[in-house]
């Protein structure tokens, strides 16, 4: 089973659509003193690091040796990590893991991206087979809408319906000062903005960041030694698919169904929508935030569209989502999602400021990466 | 947290030197990747036979396109080859309105275009490739296909130049 494990502290940056005044490396570093700052730690504090982002974007690669000095790497062990869009959530589980493992106490886990430094759906596409997929596969949109026409068809969902999910997200990040696009919002304005790839619009769409997060990871003894209240890892969970594109079950998302499932197993959750306080979930489209509920187990499939339309995940309901005002207002790629994890881990440590969720006690995190894998992670204020 | 500077919109250091931005400039990266004797196959018998063929697992008996040498879901090796399609049913699409750069040729992407999954005959897995039909509302998901093979080919998935809708 390992040790118990719990978030004892979390930092990020100030996200942009380019942040000029900050190399890579001065990027990691603005996470990781906040973080270091947050849990009252020194570096010396810190066993060993893991860091990930995606290479290509920048095409300056193994950041794990030209980062050192800002990573506070400095003969320390640090691995890189690199898993596409989940690699966020996955440095998470990394960081779990090897404080579970009893080898390190204290384990920093670093997501980051300069995504203007780049095209970013160039450098997406380059994940699609460049003999038989890549020239039709269009970037990270394509797939999402295309399986957004299929569950439209399937279930009557309808484009209004991401749209009301897009309004909630981008509202949410007006609370939230680190947000990169912050911005009011009706479900109008979001019908009315330009199309990018049917049906997904531009108010539908996660922009790209520059952007980086930090979450300090500790083993039972010291987190409780140096945390009045960790984020306790209840459950991490990764299931992978994809071979060709043409593969996957797009009707529902097979890795999403079977990671949760495991996940609240580890967890105990038998009702979702009732248990979990929140949700910081991985969404870069809000058509994904209709499609993709039915892949959690709040509803049969086909339900999602009823829990959209009637509030079940706004601030106000019975389950918020993202509060953070999620992927739609923040995506540096390499941290989206360690910033699912580290937003849930300050809600349960009542640091979320304007943003927090009342009496948070279970958190439910996910990590998406296309297409199509999956993280889970399940924070609990209680020790598992 | 409200304490730490937020330095997004800054142009200069503090001592006023611009912040530079550099540029990688132009340059040709190439790569020549190994098809296998799959693909090879596969791409083949497009550009000689105008067909498509796929491999069928003996596992599950799932039917692949692309065809490949191993089935995912049972880890087994597959060496029967089962001809699909030509036609088939429109299982999803996308029309594609914003342009990015072409990893393939650091060109811009020519949009609106419209990118399919299609579920030939007799095969499981979904193929990705094009339709002619650049306007959503004409299309739905449900659709009959066919190919429309290109006049020159050389032995890539463009040796289809598109799918075009089947009209009753």
């Amino acid at each position: 089973m390992g040790k118990r494990v719990g978030i004892i502290g979390v930092g990020q940056t100030h996200h942009a659509a380019k942040r000029l005044d900050a190399s890579g490396v001065e990027l990691i570093a603005e996470a990781v003193t906040r973080a270091l700052d947050d849990a009252q730690l020194t570096i010396d504090d810190i066993d060993a690091i893991v860091v990930g982002n995606m290479d290509h974007f920048e095409n300056i690669n193994y950041v794990d040796t030209w980062a050192v000095d800002g990573l506070g790497a400095y003969m320390k062990p640090v691995f890189k990590v690199t898993t596409g869009g989940t690699t966020g959530t996955t440095v998470a589980a990394s960081g779990y893991y090897q404080a579970a493992s009893g080898l390190f106490d204290v384990v920093m886990a670093v997501g980051w991206e300069k995504n203007s430094e780049s095209d970013t759906q160039a450098a997406i596409a380059t994940c699609a087979n460049p003999i038989l997929e890549r020239d039709s596969f269009a970037g990270a949109i394509g797939p999402l809408a295309t399986e957004y026409s299929m569950y439209m068809k399937a279930y009557g969902a309808t484009e209004e319906d991401a749209a009301i999910a897009a309004a909630r997200a981008r509202n949410n990040a007006l609370n939230n000062p680190y947000a990169h696009s912050r911005q009011a919002v009706t479900v109008e304005d979001v019908m009315k903005s330009p199309m990018l790839s049917y049906p997904i619009k531009f108010l539908d769409m996660c922009p790209r960041s520059d952007g980086s997060c930090a979450v300090i990871f500790a083993s039972e003894e010291k987190a409780k030694q140096l945390c009045p209240q960790p984020a306790w890892v209840h459950a991490s969970v990764v299931r992978h698919d994809y071979t060709h594109f043409g593969d996957l079950e797009w009707t529902y998302m097979p890795t999403l169904e079977r990671a949760t499932e495991r996940a609240y197993k580890l967890a105990g959750i038998t009702d979702p929508i009732k248990e979990f306080d929140m949700a910081e979930l991985y969404l870069p489209a809000s058509t994904c935030a209709v499609k993709w509920m039915d892949s959690m187990w709040f509803c049969d499939r086909g339900g999602a569209p009823e829990l959209v339309r009637k509030g079940t995940f706004h601030m106000d309901g019975e389950m918020p989502i993202n509060p953070s005002g999620g992927v739609i207002s923040t995506n540096p790629i390499g941290a989206t999602g360690l910033l699912r994890v580290g937003e849930a881990a300050w809600q349960i440590m009542g640091k979320s400021g304007d943003r927090q969720v009342e009496n948070v006690k279970k958190a439910l995190c996910t990590g998406f990466g296309g297409c199509s894998w999956t993280d889970v992670m399940i924070l609990g204020a209680e020790m598992p | 947290m409200d304490i730490y500077e937020d330095k997004r919109k800054r142009t200069h250091t503090e001592e006023g030197y611009e912040l530079l931005t550099h540029s990688s400039g132009e340059g040709d990266y190439d790569f020549g990747w190994h098809c296998g004797p799959y693909w090879s196959r596969f791409l083949a018998e497009m550009r000689d036979n105008k067909r498509f063929l796929a491999t069928k697992c003996p596992e599950c008996g799932l039917v692949f396109i692309p065809p490949r040498q191993v089935c995912g879901k049972c880890f087994a090796e597959m060496n029967e080859w089962v001809e699909v399609g030509p036609e088939g049913e429109l299982m999803g699409f996308t029309v594609v309105r914003f342009p990015y750069i072409d990893p393939n040729n650091g060109q811009m992407k020519q949009v609106p275009y419209t990118a399919i999954w299609i579920t030939l005959d007799g095969c499981d897995s979904r193929y990705l490739h094009f339709c002619n039909e650049p306007d959503e509302a004409n299309l739905e998901v449900g659709q009959r296909l066919r190919p429309v093979w290109a006049e020159k080919r050389t032995g890539t998935i463009h040796d289809v130049d598109y799918f075009e809708i089947i009209k009753e």
